[in-house]
């Protein structure tokens, strides 16, 4: 006779329930406005909290559990890397110019984003999206670490690497990111989640993690495959953050749907300006390439964002405002972004370099209707200077975007050959834009904006244009960290060390 | 039509999990990449415990998936037994 026996463990739901839902209280000697100040002040109205709930109904105690066995995983394969040359098998070192931008850019960008989601898991009422929160949080401050881990078995040998802090808080093309974890932590909690847990996460992480992971697996980095599918294996867990918290902002009142579709553009065109550093390095920096910035576009940009609009339809969310644009920039932003960064090379912490003929015939194949009309005369311009002797340096300042802080490189949406500048007066004072989407967002908080710290102005306010003087401010050592990557200590290193690992001389 | 997806990581511990996946959603198309392997569906992907315990032979839990996860999209349903990703389209 079969014995029944008395289920041992909870379901996911009753779980949930006892370790997430029973852990809230109604407070009794202040009142909830008092303990959440900053919940109604954007505008949006939630009637039940408790209609809040995580998808996947994780627990406390389950994330500590399956966050270990990532951390274990993770260790296992960066100590095999430091103890294997993990450094000399990669392609070759044009490649770590990408992990370099990474790491100054990115890498903050997570711990931000830590500290951001620890401040709106106090914030919100909701006992859910409290838990959810810190163990974002948690994740978070895990990826800013592995990452820095990771990459600092690169530091050992090579340049670029050894100031990613100063670099996040002082040189130029980090503040492109840094801005937009600033602009979205000194939001309301609920534009914070639309800014990172929705547009960052949901819509466009995919665009900055998969290609780069996978053309870490590409070009031999077997640490950054690893920091990377560890944070990725978060993302997931985030990304379905960020769409029930739409979903629950939306479902608990009309008068919602209006803040957050202003978030929603808002919060595109920012994060898609971010993203224009991720399509030069796809485009460019990895010696062995996955896909072109459109293709990944097509995938995760058309296919996977059109996807959820179409679903988000039903509650009267549009596509972002900036999509349009955005479709239009496709073809062009990772060319115009890269020759910036080339001839403004004395001023970056990593490498850059003319691309060779293999790499503009791949080029030309990826983007057939823009390359070989408007960019490739213009690096063979620049090659045939290279070749004289008088390559092209920039040494004038660009004029950077008021708003997303990259320099104004960008040109019409309708036609590539004009230069797209915006221009707002603001009390008195002149601002400048690279586009109506970044335009836009100033002149709807122009009184934040006015306060953004630009970088090419500080050269000015504290150094009275000495370059050098800035270089050793942003601990960036002339001639080894910035320039051509042709010529470079890391090249020269690389081909050195890796031909000393392969033969015996 | 949308398409939902999942990737996960490409390892030992996947292998039998995409199996399941395969045999519960003949519509599925499965593309393997470099360290990686994202599946594509049409509207609807579901993955259930009791297949993968079939490919495995042992018991599993579906939250063990979050370890080797890369990415997904489609609005997120799981209890015990399943795991679907659905767009309403």
């Amino acid at each position: 006779m079969d014995m029944k026996t008395e289920k041992k463990t909870l379901n996911l739901k009753e779980r949930y329930r006892l370790l997430t839902r029973d852990l809230g209280w109604e407070p009794s000697y202040r009142s909830a406005d008092e303990v959440f100040p900053y919940v109604k002040y954007e505008g949006i109205k939630v009637h039940d909290w408790g209609k809040w709930e995580d998808p996947f109904r994780l627990t406390m105690d389950a994330y500590w559990k399956y966050q270990a066995e990532k951390e274990r995983k993770f260790y296992a394969i960066v100590d095999a890397h430091a103890q294997n040359n993990g450094h000399l098998n990669i392609t070759d070192a044009r490649y770590l110019s990408a992990l370099k931008l990474f790491l100054q850019a990115i890498s903050p960008g997570e711990y931000a984003a830590g500290k951001g989601f620890a401040r709106v898991g106090r914030e919100f009422p909701g006992v859910g999206t409290q838990v959810a929160c810190q163990m974002q949080a948690l994740d978070e401050i895990r990826h800013a670490q592995t990452q820095i881990h990771a990459l600092s078995n690169y530091n050992k040998y090579y340049d670029g690497f050894h100031a990613f802090a100063d670099a996040r808080d002082r040189i130029w093309y980090t503040s492109v990111a840094r801005s937009f974890f600033d602009d979205a932590m000194s939001a309301g909690p609920f534009e914070f989640m639309i800014a990172i847990g929705f547009s960052f996460e949901y819509v466009l992480t995919n665009l900055l993690f998969v290609p780069f992971m996978s053309g870490a697996a590409y070009n031999g980095d077997m640490a950054t495959v690893t920091f990377g599918f560890s944070a990725q294996s978060d993302e997931a867990r985030h990304m379905t953050l960020g769409l029930e918290c739409i979903k629950f902002m939306l479902e608990q009142d009309p008068d919602n749907l209006p803040i957050v579709q202003g978030w929603i553009d808002k919060w595109f065109w920012r994060g898609f300006r971010v993203l224009g550093l991720v399509s030069t390095m796809m485009d460019y920096m990895l010696p062995k390439r996955v896909m072109s910035w459109r293709e990944a576009w097509e995938i995760y940009g058309v296919e996977n964002g059109g996807a959820l609009f179409r679903d988000l339809a039903r509650y009267g969310v549009r596509p972002p405002k900036g999509w349009d644009d955005a479709e239009k920039a496709i073809d062009h932003m990772s060319h115009q972004i890269m020759l910036g960064l080339y001839q403004w090379s004395f001023g970056t912490s990593f490498h850059s370099w003319i691309p060779s003929d293999d790499d503009m015939e791949w080029l030309a194949k990826k983007y057939p209707t823009t390359f070989d009309k408007y960019y490739r005369p213009r690096w063979n311009h620049i090659k045939k200077l290279a070749a004289a002797g008088t390559p092209f340096k920039n040494f004038g300042l660009a004029k950077l975007c008021q708003c997303c802080q990259l320099p104004v490189v960008f040109t019409e949406p309708d036609d590539p050959t004009l230069l797209c500048n915006r221009e707002t007066v603001y009390e008195g004072e002149k601002y400048h834009f690279c586009s109506d989407g970044c335009q836009q967002v100033f002149e709807n908080e122009p009184e934040k904006y006015v306060q953004a710290w630009l970088p090419m102005p500080q050269l000015f306010q504290m150094f009275d244009g000495d370059v050098a003087a800035w270089m050793d401010w942003v601990s960036l050592r002339d001639g080894h960290d910035n320039g051509d990557y042709d010529g470079s200590r890391d090249q020269q290193n690389f081909q050195q060390w890796r031909g000393l690992a392969t033969s015996n001389q | 039509m949308s398409t939902v997806f999942i990737a996960l990581q490409a390892n030992e511990e996947t292998r039998p999990i995409i199996e399941a996946i395969e045999i519960d959603n003949p519509q599925a198309v499965v593309n393997r990449e470099p360290a990686m392997v994202k599946i594509d569906a049409p509207d609807r992907l579901v993955i259930r415990r009791e297949t993968i315990e079939e490919q495995i032979g042992r018991a599993f839990d579906l939250q063990e998936l979050q370890i080797n996860l890369i990415t997904l999209s489609g609005n997120v349903s799981e209890d015990e037994d399943t795991l679907s990703l659905t767009w309403n389209s």
